[in-house]
């Protein structure tokens, strides 16, 4: 019933990428942060730190040229029968969660890019290209700062978990077959 | 009678001894007022630090800067980099080895002036045990009576053993350090 919908309504392949390359960057980024937050000091911390400051500019670089292909080439609709089927308030947080999703790939890069400025520690990028402060280095604020890099994650990390559970309830509950718009496969 | 003569010897020998201290140093180092601290790179990132304690001798006649003496000494545990998680390795015996080496030390061997308050002292620079010829540029300007000394120089953090072990490696934390001070001395003629 639906494989010829789908084939109207996929996603553009450069989103397609860009979804995946960035959700598996991500959950990887999360987990790395959760590792070494508790790493006694050492070498190897000091080095984490740095890659996974590396990392997080590097998403939020890919996260900003996402945003703007995402605003010039718009998501496919949600095909008219699953849609229907949806009641209104799971139309809502369908929505309310990819804006979210969005704000959060941004905030949550940008608040660690400021807790480390202020920190007096500015980021230099694969240790060669210095980014400028987002904020001058003032160590109450960064104590202020350093729990919302932390709060903010962990929101992304919920909200990517809900964004999964959806995605597999419409392919093992509902199987709508919505998953093959975003598809590596085609 | 006694008593008055023992007086008045008390009195000329201390009038000796504070007059035999001057001589020896005229100048006087106002630590509230002078900086010395240090910049390196850990993979890239500049890291500031800078000594809370130190003390410095200097016997500086400009008009006969070959005779000059300047000796300092510095509390390696005074050490910071401003953040506490990075303070509290600093004692350490990889880095400081502050109960070991509780101050480092540089003591001049000769004053050269190169002309419009700028002289290059030379010494011998001691951390942690470890002794090395250092050539030190420095410029004087003066106001209000106090004399102000700055300059920068590079060390090799390596060659003083500062990070030893896992830390020797340059990749994480470059061997490359920039020593900068400025110090306010008081009591010094003019330039």
């Amino acid at each position: 019933m639906s494989s010829e919908l789908q084939a109207k309504l996929r996603y553009h392949p450069v989103s397609i990428i860009l979804h995946w390359v960035l959700g598996i960057a991500l959950v990887c980024l999360f987990c790395f942060g959760l590792y070494m937050a508790d790493l006694p000091f050492s070498p190897a911390r000091l080095k984490l730190f740095n890659w996974h400051k590396w990392a997080g500019i590097s998403i939020l670089g890919l996260s900003v040229l996402r945003l703007l292909w995402r605003a010039t080439h718009p998501a496919p609709p949600l095909p008219t029968q699953i849609e229907q089927a949806m009641p209104q308030w799971q139309l809502k947080i369908h929505h309310a969660t990819h804006i979210a999703l969005y704000a959060l790939f941004l905030i949550v890069p940008l608040v660690g890019w400021a807790y480390t400025s202020a920190a007096g520690f500015p980021v230099v990028l694969f240790g060669q290209f210095p980014l400028p402060d987002l904020l001058s280095p003032d160590k109450a604020l960064a104590a202020l700062i350093k729990p919302w890099h932390k709060f903010s994650a962990f929101a992304l990390a919920l909200l990517v978990l809900l964004h999964i559970a959806a995605a597999l309830k419409h392919q093992l509950i509902d199987r709508d077959g919505l998953l093959k718009r975003m598809s590596l496969r085609g | 009678m006694k008593l008055t003569a023992s007086i008045a010897l008390l009195t000329v020998s201390a009038a000796a001894l504070s007059f035999s201290g001057s001589a020896l140093a005229q100048q006087k180092l106002i630590p509230a007022q002078s900086s010395i601290g240090f910049v390196t790179k850990q993979m890239g990132v500049p890291l500031e630090g800078y000594f809370k304690k130190f003390d410095g001798q200097i016997s500086f006649d400009t008009a006969k800067p070959d005779a000059a003496k300047i000796s300092f000494s510095i509390d390696t545990g005074s050490a910071t980099l401003g953040a506490p998680e990075s303070d509290a390795e600093l004692p350490k015996a990889a880095w400081f080895n502050v109960a070991k080496f509780p101050q480092a030390s540089f003591q001049s061997s000769g004053v050269k002036s190169l002309g419009g308050g700028k002289y290059q002292i030379s010494g011998k620079l001691s951390i942690k045990g470890n002794s090395k010829d250092v050539e030190i540029p420095v410029a004087l300007t003066q106001a209000n009576g106090v004399t102000s000394a700055s300059g920068q120089f590079a060390i090799k953090r390596l060659v003083f053993k500062i990070g030893e072990g896992e830390w020797a490696d340059t990749s994480m934390v470059a061997d490359d350090v920039q020593v900068k001070f400025k110090l306010a001395v008081s009591g010094m003629g003019k330039l």
